[in-house]
Formats: C-alpha cells, sequence, structure tokens
C-alpha cells in the first residue's frame, strides 16, 4: 500500500506542478463570470442558464483533466525512460498501475473540489443559499464517473501507442455515452431482430456515465436531494467498471516488454 | 563462492518487422553468465551485442524467449528479485517536475525504507555523487552530467548488495569517470558486487576483477582481465577485438 500511495503521490503532484489545470479553472471561472455579469434583469431564469453553463464547463474542463493526465502517465514515463528505473524496484507492475489511477483520481478529485467550490460562490452569489449535501452529491458521483474515464483512460495507455490517438478515442466514447447513452434502448427497441440485440448488448455493456452527468439538472432546478441509497448504487455500479478497466489494464501491462 | 546474479541459457528473440515481412532477431543466444558474491563484473561486446538485452532480461523489463535469471537466487520475474539491487539505465531522465531530493524520496518509499532513515539515506547518497548544491532544483535545470549522477545516487538508495550499471561513465567528462570509479571501488571494498557494461577498455582493466566479452548474444570469454589478455597475448582491447573477430585490413 506505501508502494501504491508513493506512486499515486507523483502523479498528483504532476498534476499540479503543470500548468493547465490552473488553465481550465481561470478560464471556466472567467466564462462563468462573463455570462454572470449579463444578468441585469434579475431574472430567475438566468440564474439557471448561468448554472447549467458552469455546470457544464465543468464537467468538460474535469473530463479533458482525466483524460489528459491519464492518458500521458505511463507514455510520459516510457518516452522519458523514467519506467525502467522505477520498474527496477521492487514494485509489480499491477501495482504501478493501481498507484497511477489512484494517483489520477485523487488529482480530479482535487480539481473537482475547486470547481465546485467556485460553482458554489456564483451560485450563492445569486440565489444565497447553500446547498451542501446536494452537491455533495452531485459531486461525488461525478468523481466516481471520472474514475471510469480515468480508468479507461489509463487502459487505453497501454493498449494504443500513442497518448492523443488514446485521448481523443477515450473523448468520443466518453462524449458519446453522454450524450446517446440513455437513447440506445429506445434506439434498440426500433430495430428489427439482430441489430436490436447488438443495440441492447452495447446498451448493457457501456458504463452509464449520464446518470452522474444528469446529476447537474438537480442542481439546476433546485431539486430535493436523491434518495442515499441511490447514490450508493450508483457508486457501486461506478466502481464495478473502475474495477474491470483497471483489470484489463492490468492484464494488458503484465507481460508488455518495456525497452 | 555465492552466486548473486546467473543466468541459464539465457535466449531473447526480438520479432521485427523490415519492408513488412516478419523477421526473427535473436540477441541472445544461450547465454551463461555467473557472478559471484564480492566480485566488480565488467560486462563487455560490441554495439548491439546484446549487453542492454541481458540487464532488461535481469530486471524483469522482458520476457526471455528461452532459459532463465536469477538474482540472489531468485527468479527474476518475482518483484523481490529486485529488493536488494541498484540499476542504473543506459540512457537516464528522470521526473522532470521533481527535484532531486523528491525523486530520492520517491524511490525510498518503493524500498519501504523508513522516512527517518530515508532522508539520512538521501544525505548520504546526495553527497556522495556531490549534488547537495542541487538537492532542490528540478530536475529539467540539470546537466547531462547532473542528471547521470541522480541516476546513480537513485541507484543506491536502498543501499543495495547488487548494482547494475549499464554504461555508468559514458557521458560523462573525465573528472567524472573518475569519480564513478571512485564510488565503484568503494562499493567493492564495502563488500558489493557490482555487475556493469562498459566500452571502456582502460577503466575495466583498472577495476574488474572479471570480465566477460558477448558477441552477437553468444558469450564469447569470461576470466580475469589478465587471464583473457594473456591468452592472447596482448593488451585487453588488442584481446576483445580479436575475441569478436574483428580484423583490421577490413578497415584499411
Ligand atoms: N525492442 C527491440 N526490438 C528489436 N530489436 C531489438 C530491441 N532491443 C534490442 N534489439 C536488438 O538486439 C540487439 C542487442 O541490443 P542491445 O541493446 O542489447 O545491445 P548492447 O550490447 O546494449 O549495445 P550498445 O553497446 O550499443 O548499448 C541489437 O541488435 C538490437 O538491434
Ligand atoms: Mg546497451
Amino acid at each position: 500500500m506505501k508502494i501504491i500511495c508513493a506512486v499515486a503521490g507523483v502523479a498528483v503532484k504532476e498534476l499540479y506542478r503543470r500548468k493547465e489545470f490552473y488553465v481550465l479553472l481561470i478560464v471556466t471561472i472567467l466564462i462563468c463570470l462573463v455570462m454572470g455579469s449579463v444578468n441585469v434583469f434579475n431574472d430567475d431564469k438566468v440564474i439557471r442558464y448561468l448554472k447549467e453553463l458552469a455546470l457544464l464547463l465543468i464537467w468538460i474542463s474535469t473530463l479533458i483533466i482525466a483524460i489528459t493526465t491519464t492518458a500521458r502517465q505511463i507514455p510520459a514515463e516510457k518516452e522519458q525512460r523514467t519506467l525502467l528505473p522505477l520498474l527496477a524496484k521492487p514494485l509489480s507492475r499491477n501495482q504501478l498501475i493501481v498507484g497511477k489511477f489512484l494517483g489520477c483520481w485523487v488529482a480530479c478529485g482535487l480539481a473537482l473540489i475547486c470547481f465546485y467550490i467556485f460553482f458554489g460562490a456564483l451560485a450563492a452569489s445569486r440565489e444565497h443559499a447553500w446547498p451542501l449535501l446536494n452537491y455533495f452529491q452531485a459531486a461525488l458521483l461525478h468523481w466516481f464517473a471520472l474514475g471510469v474515464v480515468v480508468a479507461l483512460a489509463l487502459f487505453g495507455s497501454l493498449v494504443f501507442a500513442a497518448p492523443s490517438s488514446n485521448s481523443t478515442i477515450c473523448f468520443v466514447i466518453v462524449a458519446t455515452i453522454l450524450c446517446l447513452g440513455r437513447y440506445l434502448d429506445a434506439v434498440a427497441l426500433a430495430q428489427s431482430e439482430p441489430i436490436r440485440s447488438i443495440f441492447y448488448a452495447i446498451y448493457f455493456a457501456i458504463p452509464h456515465l449520464e446518470i452522474p452527468f444528469g446529476m447537474r439538472n438537480l442542481i439546476v432546478h433546485n431539486w430535493p436531494l436523491v434518495e442515499w441509497k441511490f447514490i450508493a448504487l450508483d457508486a457501486i455500479y461506478l466502481l464495478a467498471y473502475i474495477a474491470l478497466f483497471l483489470a484489463a489494464a492490468c492484464l494488458v501491462f503484465r507481460r508488455k516488454p518495456v525497452n | 563462492m555465492n552466486t548473486i546474479l546467473k543466468t541459464e541459457k539465457l535466449r531473447v528473440e526480438f520479432k521485427t518487422r523490415q519492408l513488412g515481412k516478419a523477421t526473427t532477431k535473436v540477441a541472445l543466444n544461450g547465454l551463461d553468465l555467473a557472478v559471484q558474491a564480492g566480485e566488480v563484473f565488467g560486462f563487455l561486446g560490441p554495439n548491439g551485442a546484446g549487453k542492454t538485452t541481458t540487464m532488461n532480461v535481469l530486471l524483469g523489463f522482458i520476457q526471455p524467449t528461452g532459459g532463465a535469471a536469477y538474482l540472489f537466487g531468485i527468479d527474476v520475474r518475482q518483484p523481490i528479485a529486485r529488493q536488494r539491487i541498484g540499476y542504473l539505465p543506459e540512457l537516464t531522465y528522470y521526473y522532470k517536475f521533481l527535484n532531486a531530493e523528491e525523486i530520492l524520496r520517491f524511490y525510498a518509499k518503493i524500498f519501504k525504507i523508513p522516512n527517518a532513515e530515508a532522508e539520512k539515506r538521501i544525505d548520504f547518497v546526495l553527497k556522495l555523487v556531490e549534488l547537495q548544491h542541487a538537492r532542490k532544483r528540478l530536475i529539467k535545470t540539470y546537466s547531462k552530467g547532473m542528471q547521470q549522477r541522480v541516476g546513480l545516487a537513485q541507484a543506491l538508495i536502498n543501499n543495495p548488495d547488487l548494482l547494475i550499471l549499464d554504461e555508468p561513465t559514458s557521458g560523462l567528462d573525465p573528472v567524472g569517470r573518475m569519480k564513478v570509479r571512485s564510488i565503484i571501488q568503494r562499493l567493492k571494498n564495502e563488500g558489493r558486487t557490482v555487475f556493469f557494461s562498459s566500452h571502456e577498455m582502460g577503466e575495466v582493466e583498472t577495476i574488474c576483477d572479471r570480465i566477460a566479452i558477448i558477441n552477437n548474444g553468444e558469450l564469447k570469454a569470461v576470466g580475469s582481465v589478465s587471464e583473457i589478455s594473456s591468452q592472447h597475448g596482448a593488451n585487453l582491447e588488442k584481446a576483445f577485438l580479436d575475441i569478436i573477430g574483428f580484423q583490421p585490413e577490413a578497415v584499411a
């Protein structure tokens, strides 16, 4: 465990010593502030749009952070040849994978906290309320969804040689799931037989990240808390996908030559 | 005698593509090596002979196609075999966003060295490689020689019983080379085993107890420097060229 934490610690350090995170945070804040200043009539609907926009930007930014940081972890170690002195130490390749995953996931979590604090301040400046538990629910599932994305990108980084192609593929997959995931069963229903089964199979195989993504609406419309039972169930569901992708990554990396 | 590093009939094949045709390149062909405790063992061979490949197998970076390798009697496929070794790769770059101290601390954690002891050890190795003054600077601001010395420092962080060094003096100035040699000498005096590859015959002659010469992945000669040179009635450089079958006329 100490080994895994050490690997994770380096990944976290890398995130906050690089510039991208700050750039994305500042860009999100700036866009929201500019849009916010448009609200001259103090119209109740405008704050909704603003919240909606802010949350969408936060999702996009955190996905960018999650995918780009994770996708370059192992390729960068290979390219800069830091993988050799590292693997020459008594650590197993599985420990390296799990450590990298944890580091990226925790780093995303820290970024997420910054983003949600900003969001809370933005909303409070207009609505004078801090529905902390609602934010916590949304952020928690958001974080678990990012965990799935991180695990996917880590797996991809071992399969595809170039980090850029891996990032692109991950973005396309995640964006498709977020936009179309929940319509897939309806689409399937409209198809005739062999195709219908294929669509259903895909529908049940993909990680449904659109559920955490949909938590945005609860905050935007000030809806009541979701039952914790469902939050826990969804977290466990997402955790299962994390485990699946990590296991796949370990399997691919196990016998891969590094030189 | 206590054999610390051993390979048995080690064979490594690389599948490569040349003009779209799959070819097999045999990098190591039935290599048998045995390094005893306390030895400084020089591993020689021309470029592409298979020295780095041998080390890659010993460190578990690549799986051999055939044969086996052991460190301290433990199969190299087990991570624990690497607990008591230090390794310096051929070309080294370290995490650019960390400083020397942080890198060493990170590696110390992987060896599960307790914190207080790790700090002492970090001070010690940084002093040994003379990087005390730059310990808080990011590695990306280091010169090549300084990076090489960080490499040596990280190889020594766990106070290893066996050092595997891939061309430790390449890219260093004469002073740097001498310092690396004196570090190797010092380790030897402490009873540690050093296994290193080199192209510097002079260096090999002065510090090695025994050497092995390989060519095209096959062991061509093994023994002490004086044994090998006297067998060929010349100095080590001549003997080396003789052994790898180099004909001076071919060049002229
Ligand atoms: N990943 C690889 N794929 C294909 N061939 C490889 C690979 N790695 C090494 N080889 C080949 O294996 C042979 C041995 O290479 P190796 O790097 O072990 O040589 P070396 O003795 O370390 O040489 P040098 O003194 O130049 O460092 C070479 O012919 C090389 O081309
Ligand atoms: Mg080499």
